[in-house]
């Protein structure tokens, strides 16, 4: 059983560049034909300042940590053990190539099912950019399958 | 293409649907550079194999940007509040799926004309490997 005294712990902070590059490269790997998320200057007519970042970006910039399953261990759970239940994204402000995003990440949530043999971690990140704007809220849910 | 306006949309109108190609092994490894997710039960079947599975699958996450593309097709991005998924099942490689959504909601939040989205990523019998919901704001 994952110790629930977890709950409430928080994650190292983090921050990142948004990147055009990355976001191009993004756009190609998600089949995305909108030229908003690849052109500069279609996403420019379109009235942002620069590429934006498509919806589900700030989970991958969220990774983006010399190890981002880290946290897991130290709760004693094995990466492998691990599935992806759910996925939230809440929108405050738009976010676009060459702003930093910074993540503050907690544990907000850990209880079981079906006797123990699935136990889930639920983590809420706080999105914000380079002017403090908050930008985003995440919630992740991670189910933890026991033997 | 006009945007849907808040007073027009009924509940139960549906989203134009998006079909995706066939999943390849370029398409996954291409997601797992592009999103930093480099798990190899995505990309390396000898691992897969390792682990008593007979192929790859699909990131879930990749099904939920799919998912994003159904709902910034039908309104810009500026307009989406909110986008959630539950990964229901895993999609194999070679798999089509097709992205679909129809409205359940229609109300009023911070001051703003909002509908709420039923959305999911289904396989060609109709099974849903990913759903979720979708708000975004309309004039």
């Amino acid at each position: 059983m994952i110790d629930t005294s977890h709950i409430g712990r928080e994650l190292p902070v983090h921050s990142v560049d948004v990147e055009r590059g990355r976001l191009r490269f993004f756009a190609r790997a998600i089949g995305e034909t909108d030229a908003v998320y690849s052109d500069l200057s279609a996403a420019q007519a379109a009235g942002h300042p620069d590429l934006p970042v498509p919806p589900t970006f700030l989970f991958c910039l969220e990774m983006e940590v010399p190890d981002p399953f880290a946290f897991y261990a130290d709760m004693g759970i094995h990466v492998s053990q691990i599935l992806h239940g759910e996925q939230h994204f809440t929108y405050h402000a738009p976010v676009h190539a060459g702003d930093q995003v910074t993540f503050r990440a907690r544990i907000s949530d850990i209880y079981s099912k079906k006797g123990g043999k699935l136990e889930f971690v639920v983590k809420d990140t706080e999105v914000s950019n380079q002017k403090q704007t908050p930008v985003a809220t995440l919630r992740s849910v991670i189910v933890v399958r026991n033997p | 293409m006009a945007l849907p306006s808040f007073e027009d949309i009924e509940v139960g109108d549906a989203l134009p649907e998006l079909t995706h190609p066939p999943i390849t092994r370029l398409q996954l490894a291409l997601y797992a550079g592009a999103s930093g997710d480099h798990n190899p039960m995505h990309v390396d079947i000898d691992f897969v194999k390792q682990a008593g599975l007979e192929d790859v699958f699909a990131h879930g996450m990749l099904g939920m940007a799919w998912l994003g593309r159904l709902v910034t097709q039908w309104v810009p991005q500026t307009a989406l509040r909110h986008l959630d998924a539950r990964f229901l099942d895993i999609v194999p490689v070679h798999a089509q799926i097709t992205s679909r959504g129809r409205v359940t909601r229609k109300f009023t939040e911070d001051g703003e004309n909002r509908v709420e989205l039923e959305i999911e990523n289904v396989d060609g019998e109709g099974k849903a490997s990913t759903s979720g919901r979708a708000v975004v704001a309309l004039d």
